[in-house]
């Protein structure tokens, strides 16, 4: 092929804009390659770099400001074949910042061809992330008060595993766009150049001033040695190809057989630490396992090695419909947190609910029937108290029965698990 | 029988890998870090790529991407996150990108409460894209809804060539219940309708969408002789899809855009482009219906609600049945587009609609605006807990409207 370009759209930009040369440098880069069009995609962004896209008979996807690098890493993750290239001005570097740090972190196969011209060319000339001080610019002052940056300098201390800068107008261009394209990793070439619709109108900036800019910045040669490592795709491919076990719905059958199911519903009033949540499963899959519907509602911190740990359980036969609990049939009070986060609830019991407490635990005033433990003299610890009540409660066959407890630890524990958590029931029933 | 217990979450993401969906991205929140969480679990063993984004922002622009390289993906979020997604949600819808999105909603506004329920956002993810284009929001209930409308989402989203959401609920996202999944009634899958050449066959066979064997059959018939144009359709219509990274080149752009792919200023090509937006949606009002309901006899009362609200209201009505008073139940599963035709269909021979909703009231100028004759009353909650089945009878038992004011016309 001897030209990408689409001869029904030709580039339109203002007479003189560095944005005409790097179109065409852009696509004598893909001729020399020989990169077929329908392996590739030009992603851009928006401005005058996001004009890119019409200008070539390739692939093309152009997306919202700053975001351009978000929809080249989805394309490319799921088509690693594609050649992906961007296109980007140095307004994109600014709002999307957060993407381009990100692509050199990851070192996704892709070309973010930077087109710095200092300011935003289509809005009328304010000031960008790249703006000298010193520039005249549709900002008033504004760009005085904040200093530039180097998008190279960045990139390579972010993870960059390909960086190059140079003028738009350079003749070594398309070499550069050529080496990033073949490059196997993430590759930023910074190309700087001359908005002449806005920002040459007050400032001297001519492409021998844009070569003498360069010279004075630090030197940027493509390969960065110290940021080489595989490609991310490669990489996340490598370590997902690991992942072979799907994990299937673990499946309860029906084991047990009650006589009379009655709808139970639990509260585990405890703390962080207590394995209240992990109790709340155990309960549940015994129930299942009696045939029962369950569901399991917990209350616990975003800090969750702190505070209260809530878990509102309810079996029962029939479906089961509003999930939370007004009058539970058995609470089991473990920690002072646990009963304040539910203070309310103990004026409503009545006597038909059964309500375990550890002694050293103060409850509001209940007219519920309580049943008092001292898992301490019992020298149960406290991260077992839970599962210590669960022993308590089905040894008297109070919604769940030791069968259906035990039948339950078996099945959610490792053995080692299983058996430490049996010596713990023999333990606090042992009364 | 054998029941699995997991949470609203987990069951949102076995119904995607049901579907078919091979690529997630999305950024940890609470209360919809755990579909993420199980997607990451699930998606690698099944050779599909699950990715955390650097933001909100970015997991939607993978998902873009990914989808239009003719992936089936999906992304969670929460409150926060959508806020940060509209941007791309705007991208997604005007330019008919298939994807399917859960907000697990928690109570708002702003950061709110991470760990705290409310149907916060049933207005926002309907007018969440700039042009306010028509949408499609499904409400589950339940774990076994989070399973099959799940399903439900990506069918919608791939015939109809745009993104889905998901209103699910802190309350129900986060909460385990049993199910038994292989009894779950889920509808057969709909792939994405690729665009066939009569005279090159090879266009889109050799794309990364699989078809199913219906629809080549289907396609057989069904093909073009011009040659792609991306956004062309019937008015009302879908556009056929290709991929980026197909033999033919597809174009896909942000801007206002003519059937090309190209921006466009003609007047008469935008305004054709946004009736078909807003008419491919509003017109299959009645294929994008799901609903539940309970009709008892002698009712003179139908309480509508949807979400989590559902079950409370159930149980009201059960127990208000065993106290001898018939109340009817409908609860909608489709929010958008509004399901009107059902909701005046369903409502006709009550004197007294009771609506419902865990917010202070975004859903019920629709039923208003629809049930204009009838007596409507209205109770909404937003203080981070559920409305309790025993509040829903003390409002379905104030007939007199002394407590739970009326609402409308109808009422007076």
């Amino acid at each position: 092929m001897n030209s990408f370009l689409n001869t029904a759209r030709p580039p339109v930009f203002c007479p003189g804009c560095t944005h005409e040369r790097i179109t065409k440098s852009l696509d004598s880069a893909l001729v020399s390659l020989g990169i077929p069009a329908e392996k590739t995609v030009i992603v851009t962004d928006i401005g005058c770099s996001g004009l890119f896209d019409t200008f070539f008979n390739v692939h093309a996807l152009h997306g919202l400001h700053g975001r351009a690098l978000t929809y080249a890493s989805g394309l490319k993750l799921a088509d690693p074949e594609l050649n992906v290239i961007v296109t980007m001005g140095d307004g994109g570097l600014g709002i999307g910042g957060a993407h381009v740090l990100s692509s050199c972190r990851k070192n996704l196969d892709i070309t973010l061809l930077v087109l710095n011209n200092f300011n935003f060319g289509m809005t009328g000339g304010q000031y960008s992330v790249t703006t000298p001080q010193d520039a005249v610019v549709g900002s008033e002052f504004l760009n005085q008060a904040e200093i530039p940056i180097d998008i190279c300098e960045i990139a390579k201390s972010a993870g960059a595993t390909w960086v190059s800068r140079c003028s738009g107008h350079d003749a070594s261009l398309t070499e550069q766009i050529c080496n990033a394209i073949t490059h196997k990793g993430f590759a930023l070439v910074e190309t700087l150049g001359m908005c002449t619709g806005r920002y040459t109108k007050r400032n001297r900036l001519t492409p021998k001033a844009i070569d003498e800019m360069i010279e004075n910045l630090p030197a940027e040669g493509g390969i960065v040695e110290k940021n080489q490592r595989p490609e991310y795709g490669e990489q996340y491919r490598k370590l997902a190809a690991e992942k072979t076990k799907f994990p299937e719905a673990l499946k309860v059958e029906k084991n047990f057989d009650m006589e009379n199911p009655q709808r139970q519903e639990i509260v585990i009033l405890g703390s962080a630490g207590m394995r209240i949540v992990t109790a709340g499963d155990i309960v549940c899959h015994a129930g299942m396992a009696a045939g029962f519907n369950a569901s399991m509602k917990n209350d616990y911190n975003i800090t969750v090695l702190r505070g209260q740990s809530v878990s509102e359980l309810i079996l029962s036969p029939e479906k089961i419909g509003y999930a939370g609990l007004e009058s539970p049939s058995i609470v089991l009070a473990l920690s002072d947190e646990g009963v304040d986060r539910r203070k309310k609830m103990f004026a409503k019991l009545g006597p038909d609910t059964f309500l375990l407490k550890e002694k050293s635990v103060a409850i509001p005033e209940t007219r519920a029937s309580v049943f008092e433990v001292d898992f301490r003299e019992m020298k149960i610890k406290k991260p077992d108290w839970a599962l210590a009540a669960l022993g308590v409660i089905a040894s008297k066959n109070i919604g769940i029965t030791l069968e259906m407890l035990t039948y339950a630890l078996k099945a959610i524990f490792k053995p080692v698990v299983y058996e430490s958590a049996m010596e713990t029931i023999k333990k606090a029933i042992e009364i | 029988m054998a029941l699995s217990f997991m949470e609203g979450n987990e069951a949102v993401a076995r119904g995607a890998i049901k579907a078919g969906c091979t690529f997630f991205a999305g950024y940890p929140i609470t209360p919809a870090t755990t579909v993420f969480a199980n997607m990451l679990k699930m998606l690698p063993p099944k050779g599909g790529i699950c990715i955390q984004g650097e933001d909100e922002i970015a997991s939607m622009g993978y998902c873009i991407g990914a989808s239009m390289a003719g992936k089936k993906v999906l992304t969670a979020t929460s409150g926060p996150g959508i806020s940060l997604y509209s941007e791309q949600i705007s991208f997604a819808v005007g330019s008919e990108i298939p994807m399917v999105i859960v907000d697990v909603q928690r109570l708002g506004p702003s950061t709110g409460s991470a760990t705290r329920g409310a149907d916060s956002d049933i207005q926002f993810l309907r007018w969440g894209n700039t042009g306010g284009v028509p949408v499609i929001v499904l409400a589950p209930r339940d774990v076994k809804d989070c399973y099959s409308l799940t399903v439900h989402a990506f069918n919608f989203a791939e015939k109809y060539r745009c993104p889905v959401f998901i209103a699910s609920n802190k309350e129900i996202g986060m909460t385990k219940e049993s199910i038994d999944l292989d009894l779950v009634e889920l509808p057969d899958l709909v792939e994405r309708k690729l665009f066939k050449s009569c005279g090159n066959k090879t266009s889109s066979s050799e794309n990364p969408v699989t078809s199913s064997v219906n629809q080549d059959n289907e396609d057989k018939n069904n093909c073009a002789n011009d040659k792609f144009i991306p956004f062309k359709a019937e008015p009302g219509g879908v556009p056929d899809f290709l991929p980026i990274g197909g033999k033919t080149l597809v174009r896909q752009t942000s801007s206002t855009h003519g059937p090309d792919g190209y921006i466009t200023i003609d007047p008469d090509t935008i305004a054709a482009a946004q009736d078909r937006l807003r008419d491919k949606i509003l017109n299959a009002e009645e294929d994008l219906t799901i609903y539940d309901e309970h009709e008892r006899e002698d009712a003179d009362t139908l309480v509508i609600s949807y979400g989590v609200t559902s079950r409370a209201a159930e149980d009201a009505c059960s127990m208000l049945e065993k106290k001898g008073k018939s109340v009817s139940t409908l609860s909608l599963q489709t929010l958008w587009p509004v399901p009107e035709k059902l909701i005046r269909t369903k409502a006709e021979k009550y004197s007294r609609i009771v609506v419902l909703e865990m917010n202070l009231g975004q859903y019920i100028d629709n039923i208003e605006r629809i049930l204009l004759d009838k007596k409507i009353q209205f109770y909404g909650q937003m203080n981070g807990v559920l409305i309790t089945p025993g509040k829903i009878m003390e409002v379905i038992e104030d007939e007199k409207c002394t407590q739970y004011p009326c609402r409308n016309r109808g009422g007076n």
